[in-house]
């Protein structure tokens, strides 16, 4: 792993040991400013654990974690659950670790969709859209850092796209660092940098192309899943065409899988919603 | 003015009101209503451990609820006991070691209905400096760590990540409960507190849209069923502290009663 100047945080051979069994271990990544770095794995292989250890919300018992003083995190949690006796409107739960000024909420929530919930009781919000407060309330505090545990659950395959692509976007304007967790693998793929395949300890990782061919990952994922993976990136270029591209039966960059996302009207495409729908049952099945 | 102990008993009411109001609302956010309980029901024990060795008894009670929050931490982290179970395991050993400890104390006549069930009557002038003086300062404590001890509330992880030290905020507010339990406890007695705590952030509820709005709120509930019920007991002669409980039951039932009306007419 390189060494750099930007490195926001970093873990070192790190684990974490509870009720007799180690969560993870061995786990060294790091995370630099203006990277989006995404976990993968499957359930129970330390993901969550993995993001609390870099956030400092867990110890770790065994290793090192580094984190840049003073960072400015923002922390997309797996879960939230309110409770009930809590009156929270969608406004104030965005300030609840930092003060901001209204124009301030006002962008936060326009740039995920939500700005119609403004005065909204959080209890009220759909699954979505309260996954989509949540994500507006990481980008209203500009983070230096930022961690998104599956930040798209329940959110439509359309508002999974428009996620990614703001995640994107906000990577790009505030040059913060991105730790994504996702169960999501073929749309990860094509907007992240660095791609960490998780097990209890990291089986494999390196950028999208190289972890989908791996060994390891076929074999922690099954080979339906991998070849799925390739199948849809295909798919993906394929798309490409009515939009003036050029076809690229092996693409594999970066920059061309970011370019198909971010630039695709996806509501007219149904046969490759059709596609991602199948791919994800997979997924679940495993 | 402050010669009339029934002026007395309202003015120490109301303060401590309106300091149970806004921690009340924590207390149920939390899910630590039973928390207070066994925090108060062990106050006896500071009671007791007070008049045995001569110590004044609002600082023996905020000593003792201090420590019992600190066992129930220590023993959350190590037991294998659930929560509830715990606290409901302390709540009636505190009880019932206090009780035993003042039984054995035959020397000293202790008015222990009062203790139970609180002697607002009987609050002198020195007990109201206490109140507003110690209640002010509890109150302007918690207002100074309100926005974090709020984001801890609503979420501990994300709290700690995003670096409003949650633990140290914790802390702070276990002190708050402790000094509140201690204040409050002449008021309505040790079986009650947890009523004053939480009834009229319950009734707060239903009116508030912002958490800020619900504390304020249940401070002005609290204050009403104070009134309320201090005039119902000089009025029907019946004891202060569960009087002014009853009160705030009312206004709880009183809060929950438009929702039933406005239910029916919509449909």
């Amino acid at each position: 792993m390189l060494e750099n100047k930007d490195m926001l945080v970093s873990l070192e051979n790190a684990g974490i040991f509870r009720s007799k069994r180690w969560l993870v271990k061995g786990v060294t990544m790091s995370v630099s400013a203006g990277e989006i770095v995404t976990l993968i794995g499957p359930n129970g292989s330390g993901k969550s654990t993995t993001a609390k250890l870099a956030l400092g919300i867990l110890d770790a018992d065994e290793g090192k974690v580094y984190r840049k003083p003073n960072l400015r995190t923002s922390y997309v949690p797996q879960k939230l659950d309110l409770n009930w006796a809590l009156p929270l409107t969608v406004t104030r739960f965005l300030c609840l670790t930092n003060r901001a000024r209204p124009s301030e909420i006002e962008t936060a929530l326009s740039s995920t969709k939500t700005l119609h919930l403004a005065k909204e009781q959080m209890n009220n919000l759909s699954g979505g859209e309260f996954q989509r407060v949540l994500l507006a309330r990481a980008i209203l505090r500009s983070p230096d850092f930022l961690v998104l545990d599956e930040p798209v659950q329940g959110v439509d395959f359309n508002g999974e796209l428009a996620l990614f692509s703001l995640i994107e976007d906000i990577r790009r304007q505030l040059n913060c660092g991105v730790l994504l967790i996702s169960h999501d693998l073929h749309i990860v793929m094509s907007t992240t940098d660095r791609v960490i395949c998780l097990n209890g300890h990291i089986c494999c990782s390196g950028t999208p192309a190289t972890v989908a061919s791996s060994a390891e990952f076929k074999s922690l994922f099954g080979e339906r899943i991998a070849s799925g993976l390739a199948f849809y990136e295909h798919k993906h270029d394929h798309e490409h065409l009515p939009d003036g591209g050029i076809h690229y039966p092996t693409s594999k960059t970066n920059a061309r899988t970011n370019d198909s996302t971010a630039g695709n009207p996806i509501s007219g495409k149904n046969p490759a919603l059709a596609d991602t729908v199948e791919t994800d049952q997979d997924s679940d099945n495993v | 003015m402050f010669d009339d102990f029934f002026v007395r008993a309202m003015i120490g009411g109301i303060g401590v009101a309106l300091i149970a109001g806004p921690l009340g609302c924590i207390i149920i956010w939390r899910r630590l209503a039973y928390f207070g309980d066994t925090l108060s029901h062990s106050a006896l024990l500071g009671v007791a451990l007070a008049l045995l060795l001569e110590l004044n008894i609002m600082l023996a009670v905020f000593g003792i609820s201090v420590a019992v929050s600190l066992l129930l931490m220590l023993l959350q982290r190590r037991a294998n006991l659930s929560s509830d179970s715990l606290l409901g395991l302390l709540a009636h050993s505190a009880l019932a070691i206090s009780l035993v400890v003042l039984s054995f104390m035959s020397w000293i006549r202790v008015d222990l209905i009062g203790f139970l069930f609180g002697d607002i009557l009987a609050i002198t002038s020195r007990d109201l400096i206490i109140i507003w003086g110690g209640g002010g300062a509890v109150l302007i404590l918690l207002m100074l760590i309100w926005r974090p001890l709020f984001a801890a509330t609503v979420n501990m992880e994300i709290a700690t990540a995003e670096g409003t030290r949650p633990d140290y905020i914790n802390f702070i507010f276990m002190i708050v409960m402790a000094a509140v339990i201690a204040i409050s406890m002449k008021i309505v007695g040790v079986l009650l507190i947890t009523a004053l705590l939480i009834i009229p952030a319950a009734s707060a509820r239903r009116f508030s849209t912002s958490p800020e709005q619900m504390a304020v709120l249940s401070a002005i509930i609290g204050v009403i069923s104070i009134c309320a019920g201090l005039m119902g007991s000089l009025e029907w002669d019946i004891p202060a502290g569960p009087s002014i409980v009853v009160a705030a039951v009312i206004c709880f039932i009183l809060s929950i009663l438009p929702l039933k009306l406005s239910l029916r007419s919509s449909h």
